[in-house]
């Protein structure tokens, strides 16, 4: 039994009547490596651990919630949560619809998410890595000026969660990334580009990935201009399609759904897609980035298809979310760390993969533009109206293959009008960091906003 | 150098949503982090553990990447505490929580008393109070106690055309009394009426038009255009489009652009910096001319001056950098109706939301969430939010009217992962064209 759910169970053990009470306990350790002109520029290693507790106080006309955590496992800063869980409780809104997730029968799925390797790797290990992506993208091109950043990073996180409604659980996941940041052209010239490489542990990492897709995405930019306003077909770059998915994914928590806050409420069964448009958030497969055994209650992960041949035919629950709607958890519930409180959302959301390479994609579209980046999805593109407005670079596509660049553009359109003109999906399925894959798509009837 | 940075923080929100107290929350969190840097290297390491086996612990962490130090011990003199006290009025901790669900509760009935169209309502409240206490081996020995506020309504309205949303906020660097003066039922409204004039919105323009910004519709447009790309952290890197242009006219000469740290109750505000330096007020750009830019102590120690006092983290567990404090556009001399008056035709933003820069190209975007079109010079159609995009440099030469009003906005500013709470601030300004990204061309 491992000592985080030791803990937590400590705590639940002192749940007295009247009242349900849910112990989430979590431990991380991080390393952080930035290195710059062939030195280490910063080089951070911690460990935090803390914990969240919810407290539900029963009455006739349904439970009071409340929540408080602490950034310590030390007995008296628990002991401090635990008390300001139960007084914050004593002051919410009875709601019948408030509950602590119960076991239900789904058997976790067998994820392995912890690379075993992964304390094989000194701490040299991880700044040479970091400072061979530098290396190679500085000295690779001569197009690139200047690599303004080159990180490594890593994390090895636990968490253990235990309720008096007999939920009991644990796990662990490790992650590594490195990522480098490049800037091509000549003193008059400024064109960026960023090269990535992610997976469970160092040993999956590829320096040379990373810098020559830094290198490739800030040389290419080369020459952009702003191009003129038009209407035009997007062909969306993996990464890009993994930030548009995770707004979708947004607007499909059951949580959004049953506060009306998302443009899904009230489509369940539509047509809200094209007919080949299959959307399924799946934990349980083991390439996933956000792949896990359990989820933020301690229920076992599954798989939900949420939009299946263009229909909407569910969203993700939490046990709250699910009992508003009168559903059951789908095993659903996230949450930000022991001091958040679990809300519903999706982990590791996929579309089918499609028949066509990239290349292909291009070719099918014919013209249009194609989109390397975008910038104010906080801004800019709402889960609620579905409003998609988001600042754009990338290249320009003509007969079919890319030319030349553009920046400085926006393109527009509305999440509802973007799921009815998906044009292609590319076979290119990559997972990222995030709760979405990555692959090439090409959408149409989008404003482009330039000079 | 080695610093010593400790934190102890506490936090609590409450949030009122779909007109029930939904989640009382509460936190604490206490530690320090260590930095030790030694030439252009810096280690650092953090721990929750303040035992002196815990701290020994985190310290030879940081110092394990400065290798071949000399050793053996230094006794450093440090001056006096420079200990602050905050300037918070009313400990919101004092309040009982009552009180604050009462504000939320009379937030929520004013955003509903605007109509049936409002059919979701979350107005939250949270305070925090963060105890910071710096020394380091260069003499600092400062101390800090800043207490935040905040008040958010979000509204969702519901017509025909889909679902819209409103949101207003009130946040600053004080107590309890921040409420003495605001009235809550007022940002409730203010949030609805958002929500329901979009439901009526036409498509955002797409392409180039003339847009006034209204005074305090958010001064995020500056915060985008120029604050990130005068932190010294990318001009020592040659990674921002402000590299080398001191002196040079950066903006139309309307333009005078402050950081300042000091302004007492601002959401960006502080008494001294997360490395201990005091707050202070900085001209970034004096009339249109770049005097200087935003420093640390890192980036300043590199070119031999002192820190502005915009060295910032988030917590204990994240390593100071440059940030932006309380970022304001000085006003003008024109009234603010006479700009919209002589705008033939374009576009009001009443509210922005937020925004992103890529600092070495000068490209930004910031997005609306409250605007209409101008037509004959004067204000009419509600529009749909959309971003807008420009180039730094080449928008802040386009201001062609600056207002006399004034007002301050909160906001969150997020680098490199961390977040800040910051003010940003403008007068009524007119930008000669700017490319909005709507749909409607």
């Amino acid at each position: 039994m491992s000592e985080l759910l030791e803990i937590a169970d400590r705590i639940v053990e002192r749940s007295g009547s009247g009242e349900r009470l849910e112990a989430y306990v979590a431990r991380g350790v991080e390393t952080d490596v930035r290195v710059y002109e062939g030195a280490i520029e910063t080089l951070s290693t911690a460990t935090s651990a803390g914990v969240g507790i919810r407290v539900l106080l029963d009455g006739l006309d349904g439970a009071r919630a409340g929540f408080a955590w602490a950034g310590s496992l030390e007995g008296e800063a628990i002991d401090r949560a635990l008390r300001s869980a139960r007084e914050n409780a004593s002051f919410a809104t009875p709601d019948p619809m408030v509950a602590l997730a119960v076991p239900d029968d789904v058997p976790p799925a067998s994820v392995e998410v912890s690379d075993p390797e992964f304390s094989t790797f000194s701490i040299d290990d991880k700044i040479a890595m970091a400072l061979e992506a530098e290396r190679l993208a500085r000295s690779s091109d001569v197009r690139i000026r200047q690599v303004d950043s080159a990180d490594y990073g890593d994390t090895s996180v636990a968490f253990a969660i235990a309720s008096s409604t007999g939920i009991r659980a644990s796990a662990d996941r490790t992650a590594a990334y490195l990522s480098v940041s490049a800037i091509a052209g000549d003193a008059d010239e400024t064109q960026t580009g960023s090269g990535l490489s992610v997976g469970r542990g160092p040993g999956s990492l590829d320096p040379a990935h990373a810098a020559a897709q830094a290198i490739e995405r800030s040389a290419r930019m080369l020459g952009a201009t702003k191009v003129a306003s038009t209407k035009t077909v997007v062909v969306f770059d993996p990464r890009v399609t993994s930030t548009l998915l995770g707004v979708i994914a947004g607007a499909l928590s059951g949580e959004a759904v049953v506060k009306g806050r998302s443009f899904f409420e009230g489509r369940l069964g539509e047509q809200v897609a094209v007919p080949s448009f299959t959307l399924v958030d799946d934990p349980t497969n083991p390439r996933a980035f956000g792949a896990a055994r359990f989820d933020g209650e301690g229920l076992a992960c599954r798989a939900n298809t949420l939009i299946g041949d263009g229909v909407l035919e569910g969203f993700v629950y939490d046990t709250v979310a699910a009992n508003r709607a009168g559903t059951s958890s789908t095993g659903s519930a996230v949450r930000g760390g022991f001091a958040g409180t679990p809300g519903a959302g999706c982990r590791a959301v996929v579309l089918g993969a499609g028949t066509m390479t990239p290349d292909e994609v291009l070719a099918n579209v014919g013209s249009g533009v194609y989109v390397q980046s975008i910038t104010g999805v906080h801004s800019g593109v709402s889960p609620v109206s579905g409003d998609f407005s988001v600042g754009a670079e990338g290249l320009v596509i003509r007969d079919g293959e890319l030319a030349e660049p553009f920046r400085e553009v926006t393109v527009a359109s509305t999440l509802q009008r973007m799921l009815q003109s998906i044009m292609a999906v590319g076979s290119d399925v990559t997972w990222l960091p995030g709760v979405a894959a990555g692959q090439t798509l090409a959408i149409g009837d989008f404003q482009l906003s330039g000079s | 150098m080695a610093e010593v940075f400790c934190e102890d923080r506490t936090s609590r929100t409450a949030v009122y949503d779909d007109g029930k107290v939904e989640e009382l929350s509460s936190g604490q969190q206490r530690g320090a982090g260590i930095r030790v840097i030694v030439g252009d290297t810096t280690g650092f390491a953090h721990t929750a553990d303040l035992s002196e086996r815990g701290l020994l612990e985190a310290a030879a962490s940081a110092a394990a990447v400065a290798k071949g130090g000399g050793g053996g011990v230094r006794t450093i003199p440090l001056e006096q505490l420079r200990a602050h006290s905050t300037r918070a009025r009313f400990l919101p901790d004092d309040v009982a929580t009552s009180e604050k669900i009462s504000l939320l509760a009379q937030a929520n009935d004013a955003a509903r008393s605007e109509g049936t169209s409002i059919t979701q309502v979350q107005a939250s409240f949270a305070e925090g109070r963060r105890r910071i206490l710096v020394a380091s081996t260069d003499g600092v020995f400062a101390s800090d106690d800043q207490i935040r506020t905040r008040f958010n309504v979000m509204c969702v309205a519901t017509g025909d055309t889909g679902l819209q949303t409103g949101y207003e906020s009130l946040a600053r660097t004080e107590g309890f009394e921040v409420f003495d003066d605001a009235d809550v039922g007022e940002l409730g409204r203010i949030a609805a009426r958002r929500a329901i004039a979009k439901l009526s919105a036409r498509p955002a323009p797409s392409g180039e038009v003339p847009v006034v910004l209204a005074g305090g519709s958010g001064g995020v447009l500056f915060h985008e255009a120029c604050g990130h790309g005068l932190e010294a952290d990318h001009i020592v890197k040659d990674s921002s489009v402000y590299c080398g242009q001191l002196g040079q006219q950066v903006a139309s000469e309307l333009v005078t652009l402050v950081d300042d740290g000091t302004v007492a109750g601002e959401w960006g505000a502080f008494a001294v910096d997360d490395e201990g330096r005091p707050a202070q007020r900085n001209v970034l750009i004096e009339n249109g001319i770049l005097t200087d830019y935003m420093w640390d102590y890192l980036r300043a120690r590199k070119e031999g001056r002192t820190s502005s006092g915009n060295g910032r983290r988030e917590s204990y567990q994240h390593l100071p950098m440059v940030r932006m404090t309380n970022t304001f556009l000085l006003a003008g001399e024109e009234d603010p109706d006479e700009i919209v008056a002589q705008t033939p035709t374009g576009v009001y933003v009443a509210k922005l939301g937020g925004g992103q820069v890529n600092t070495a190209t000068g490209d930004f975007v910031f997005g609306t969430n409250e605007a209409y079109l101008i037509e004959n010079g004067e204000i009419t159609e509600p529009l749909r939010d959309a971003n807008l995009i420009g180039n730094g440099p080449e928008v802040l030469r386009r201001i062609d009217a600056l207002g006399t009003d004034f007002s301050m906005m909160p906001g969150t500013c997020g680098k490199d992962g961390q977040s800040v709470p910051v003010g940003c601030g403008q007068p009524t300004l007119r930008i000669s064209g700017v490319t909005f990204g709507g749909t409607s061309s």
